[in-house]
């Protein structure tokens, strides 16, 4: 643990980018005619309009709309024996999941209070996800501590990524952020969450590739504490819940957070990609046994996926899903709204 | 966790072997496990109807096979109707042109730039000389992981310059592969969304612009029910000609490999087994299917225990167990047997009745319990292995001696042969008798 960093920046100063810490706005924006010279920090060619909550079901409109109006009118006029199995259909193309799917359809059908079959649905549907919380941020443990927030998951669900997007709401809200590198394994993963850095004006601290995480960590810690940095998000190596070694890597770096900061509850939020399918459930669990997780964030939901999966965790784990991604830019990161989410199902 | 299919048809269809055909209600209660089954292995919900109506017809009054039981029948079929599933297309890897063109294309997040990096290290392996050119100007240090992946492999990467097009990053790339004499170009692009119409289009000009030998939808072997359509779209965009599932060292199923394999007729090429870049495998369908089942290997050991299963020897083998001469010799004959088949949990499994085994039977193999009772009987004299009566005191002393055993190993062996002799004596003449040649209970 006593290994120096062998990196650490001072928000602005790194990017030359002194405006960097005030900036609100998304960073950069993208025309379809500057995706062929597109500035140092490259853009994206999708459209730059901010997402609210109430939008994703609108982006989330794809071509099974024809099938979707369909079934929702047949669940309005009453649906006879092939329509529910229509709707079991629906929620199993949805990642929802055989089993429970069938569970959910057959509740559904024996709720007598519902005004409609849609409505016996969608509360089958919602009693199986937690309530969202749009005012979720990290807390410190004690007043003058850094909270703590450790992204964890399986490979290239989304995790440093997130952590941009993350960062630039806290930058936006006047915190200080420093990112720790955490991630010492994957090529290049230390250059790709310093550009974030950069972008989002945060402090960065980094050891050499191959270095141990739980060090980055520690010494992560120990800078937040010395300059009284608000928020410290670590990134960590992608890591299939299937290898025990790399999960008991995890363990240690929640014991380090815990021994340097006593008392702390650190958020550890767990990446999900929306397309994954029923694997998802078991790699929830496994990293929730491993490190304790207190939140779920789901990205690529811009994609046609619908990330069914979570009615499955959150059913078996009651870990709340806190935050989806819905894009790459920094601006793509919504409170999760299960709202919106159910909708997005059915559309 | 849900259990094996093979489990969970032995609990509904119960484990009684050979009796006539699998019935109507067999398969009605099979085609349930089925399809849960494959839903939870991630194949499409399409796929499983198609597939479930074919394995109903299928299964629907055949015959059973004298070593299996109903469940397992029925899984042979299923397996097969996978395997065929799974063999769509030509799995060849084609490398045309020179240089040859290699194209990764899918979602963020999928592994297309280890995977590039693991092509690269096999073509290496094949004799021919790969260029790796970093097409993915847009995720924060894409460049820089092909970089650095390729400088571990002795690889040369190419990358443009910031603000350079996908299309003139090729352009360079296929320059600096004349230059630096290399016969090989693998493009690894951004991942992308198939909605993403501007990057899709993007892809498809790149595609159109250089032909590739082989372009490659590199597929994460955890995803769900889209996999289809992502496969169906980035097919519209650019011709595909064969997928690389990746992350196949978890536990995913990967049976999203099998719904866009069924739909679009792609064959899987390769298998992403893990982060380091020598983690890539060729694909076999029969591997696949078996994971998919989540039955490990039990459907090769199926096969396998029929082709294993020499016809002669079980006929003597029967004779045997019948006039009840079942020696200790034949038993470790029997077992050498069962250790060309594989695991020895596994070879329980396909005993009729005695799948609920196969766990304590492994145990048994862990504690190398067998190992102490084929070296038991490997100090014997062929005369002891034979009539096991003439076991004195001194005899057995000997033998442990001989064996590294204890004296009370040895005690335990003849004591349960002996029973064992017993029991066959009960069952001979019984069916169960000639349906165990191949396999020593
Ligand atoms: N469309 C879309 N793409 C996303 C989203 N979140 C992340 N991505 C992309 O997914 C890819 C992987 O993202 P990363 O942030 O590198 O994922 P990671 O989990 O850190 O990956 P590893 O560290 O390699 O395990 C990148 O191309 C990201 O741009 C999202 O919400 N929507
Ligand atoms: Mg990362």
């Amino acid at each position: 643990m006593s290994t120096e960093p062998t990196e650490v920046v001072e928000a602005g100063k790194h990017a030359g980018e002194p405006g960097a810490t005030k900036e609100v706005e998304p960073l950069w924006h993208s025309e379809a005619d500057e995706l062929l010279v597109p500035p140092a920090a490259p853009v994206r060619s999708s459209e730059s309009e901010d997402f609210t909550p109430g939008d994703l079901s609108a982006g989330l409109e794809r071509s099974r709309g024809g099938f979707m109006s369909r079934l929702r009118g047949i669940l309005r006029s009453g649906p006879s024996d092939a329509d529910w199995e229509s709707v079991e259909e629906l929620l199993i193309s949805g990642d929802v999941g055989g089993v429970l799917a069938i569970e959910i359809v057959e509740g559904a059908r024996a709720r007598k209070d519902a005004p409609s079959a849609e409505a016996a649905v969608r509360a089958e549907l919602a009693g199986r996800l937690l309530p969202g919380e749009h005012g979720w941020r990290p807390r410190p443990a004690a007043p003058g501590q850094p909270a703590v927030v450790l992204m964890v998951g399986v490979n290239g669900t989304g995790k440093t990524t997130t952590i941009g997007k993350l960062a630039h709401v806290y930058r936006a809200e006047g915190r200080s952020v420093l990112l720790a590198a955490a991630d010492t394994f994957r090529a290049a993963a230390i250059d790709q969450l310093r550009i974030w850095s950069d972008r989002t004006g945060c402090q960065f601290v980094a050891h050499a590739p191959g270095a141990d995480p739980a060090a980055v960590i520690y010494d992560a810690l120990d800078a937040a504490i010395a300059r009284n940095v608000d928020v410290v998000i670590a990134d960590t190596a992608g890591r299939l819940h299937t290898k025990s070694n790399l999960m008991d890597e995890l363990a240690k770096m929640r014991r380090v957070i815990e021994r340097r900061l006593p008392g702390s509850a650190p958020e550890v939020l767990f990446v999900l990609d929306a397309t994954t399918g029923q694997n998802g459930l078991s790699q929830a669990k496994v990293f929730h046994e491993t490190i304790g997780l207190t939140g779920i964030v789901l990205t690529k939901l811009d994609s046609t996926a619908k990330g069914g999966i979570v009615f499955a965790i959150e059913d078996a784990l009651h870990i709340p899903v806190r935050l989806v991604g819905v894009g790459e830019k920094l601006g793509d990161l919504l409170p999760f709204d299960p709202d919106a989410f159910i909708d997005a199902l059915f559309e | 966790m849900f259990d094996a299919l093979s489990e969970r048809l032995r609990k509904t269809l119960g484990a009684l072997t050979g009796h006539g055909r699998v019935s109507a209600d067999d398969v009605d209660a099979a085609m349930r496990e089925i399809r849960l089954a494959l839903l939870e292995a991630d194949v499409n919900f399409k796929v499983v109807k198609d597939f479930v109506g074919r394995v109903r017809e299928r299964a629907t009054g055949v015959e059973i096979l004298e070593s299996l039981t109903a469940g397992q029948q029925v899984v042979k079929i299923v397996n097969e109707e996978l395997v065929a599933l799974l063999s769509a297309g030509d799995r060849a890897f084609k490398l045309t042109g020179n240089p040859a063109i290699i194209l990764l294309v899918g979602l963020q997040g999928s592994g297309k730039t280890t995977s590039a990096a693991k092509l690269s290290r096999h073509l290496v392996k094949m004799g021919r000389r790969p260029i790796l050119v970093a097409a993915d100007p847009y995720r924060p240090a894409a460049a820089d992981q092909l970089e650095t992946l390729g400088r571990s492999l002795d690889v040369p990467v190419y990358r443009a310059p910031a603000g350079t097009s996908v299309l003139d990053i090729a352009k360079g790339g296929m320059e600096a592969a004349r230059k630096l004499v290399r016969d090989t170009v693998i493009l690894d692009t951004a991942g992308r969304l198939t909605v993403d119409e501007p990057l899709m289009k993007e892809i498809a000009d790149l595609s159109a612009a250089y032909t590739a030998s082989e372009t490659l939808l590199v597929v994460d072997a955890m995803t769900g029910q889209e996999a289809v359509n992502v496969a169906a779209a980035f097919h519209a965009a650019v011709p595909v000609t064969g997928l690389i599932l990746t992350k196949i060292d978890g536990d995913a199923r990967g049976g999203a490999a099998l719904s866009i394999s069924a739909v679009t007729g792609l064959p899987v090429k390769f298998l992403g087994t893990g982060e380091k870049t020598d983690a890539l495998e060729i694909f076999h369908p029969d591997r696949l299917a078996s994971r998919i089942l989540g039955m490990g290997d039990v459907l090769t050991l199926i096969e396998r225990a029929q082709e294993t299963y020499d016809e002669k020897q079980a006929v003597k083998m029967a004779e045997k167990l019948r006039k009840n001469s079942f020696t200790l010799e034949d038993m470790l004959d029997q077992m050498e047997q069962v250790r060309k088949m594989g695991p020895m949990g596994q070879i329980l499994e396909l005993i009729p009745g005695m799948g609920g085994m196969a766990k304590q039977a492994q145990e048994s193999v862990d504690r190398g319990d067998l190992k102490r009772v084929e070296a038991i009987i490997r100090s014997m004299t062929p005369a002891e292995r034979r009539d096991p009566n003439i076991l004195n005191a001194a005899r057995r002393r000997r033998i442990a001696q001989g064996s590294g055993t204890r004296l009370q190993d040895v005690n335990q062996l003849v004591k349960q042969f002996g029973g064992l002799q017993k029991m066959m004596k009960q069952m001979t003449g019984g069916r169960l008798g000639r349906r165990m040649p191949g396999l020593f209970g």
